[in-house]
């Protein structure tokens, strides 16, 4: 049996490496893959609270982060892609106008 | 026999998600978070959730990471990004950041009540029970997930048609 604070100090480290990819790359899609990181992260720390408390519960909100994350993932490259077509980069620093 | 396999999976998980922060090139980093993906999977197996094992490779490691491959692909945006630093206190800044967050939340994580419950119902979560739980009483969120994926899907073809007649205007 593997202790729960394990999953979790593991599920905190995922978060902390998606934090850091946020807050130090400059690459759009690598922002966007950090932050997927961070979703999955959140997921793991509720699935090993649904298992300690033998919830179902926790596993059905994963089940929707999962389907938001998609939609989400969905939206988001489309508008990197309109982003790249007009400033022919995905760099967040050169994105620094509001005006397409 | 299960924390071994518990500790080689983390291990691969944060290797993956180590490799994807460090790696230059934006392909290497979706291959590498890819990997992490996978390795949360096999832990989804050790916490009793074969229908989200499931579900995170079909969606997440199929799904979502060809569509990031792709985009990556289309946009050329595989070129190592430029190191040059605009804001010089941008890197250690966020580091302090982040450590300090990674702080708080393994000091919160130990010092919670030490859980440890022995699993008496292997089958607590068997695709049968979530599918229960997900037509009765979580309908109503379910039935909205679908309004939201029709949502993405109408927004990402009206970016689509916009920048068409943008670039034809």
């Amino acid at each position: 049996m593997v202790p729960t604070s394990y999953y979790i100090l593991l599920s905190a480290l995922l978060f902390t490496f998606g934090v850091v990819g946020v807050l130090t790359r400059r690459n759009a899609l690598v922002l966007f893959m950090s932050v997927e990181l961070m979703l999955n992260s959140a997921n793991l720390a509720l699935v090993t609270f649904a298992m300690a408390r033998q919830d179902v519960a926790g596993q059905i909100v994963v089940f929707f982060v999962i389907v938001v994350a998609a939609a989400e993932v969905a939206v988001g490259l489309a508008l990197l892609v309109a982003i790249f077509r007009s400033k022919r980069t995905t760099d967040v620093d050169e994105i620094n106008a509001l005006r397409g | 026999m299960e924390l071994i396999i518990f500790l080689i999976t983390a291990a691969v998980a944060v290797a993956g998600a180590v490799a994807m922060l460090l790696s230059p090139n934006a392909i290497h980093s979706a291959i590498f978070l890819l990997i992490n993906f996978v390795a949360i999977s096999v832990l989804y197996v050790l916490l009793y959730a074969p229908f989200l094992f499931v579900i995170q490779l079909i969606v997440y490691a199929g799904a979502i990471m060809v569509l990031f491959l792709f985009v990556v692909m289309l946009l050329g945006a595989e070129r190592a990004e430029d190191t040059r630093e605009r804001f010089a206190w941008q890197r250690p800044l966020g580091l302090t950041l982040a450590a300090i967050l990674l702080g708080l939340i393994g000091y919160i994580a130990l010092r919670g009540p030490a859980s440890d419950a022995t699993v008496a119902d292997q089958q607590f979560a068997s695709p049968e029970r979530i599918a229960e739980a997900l037509f009765t009483t979580y309908l109503l969120p379910f039935e909205i997930t679908a309004f939201l994926l029709l949502a993405a899907i109408v927004g990402v073809v009206v970016l689509h048609m916009s920048n068409h007649a943008g670039s034809r205007g």
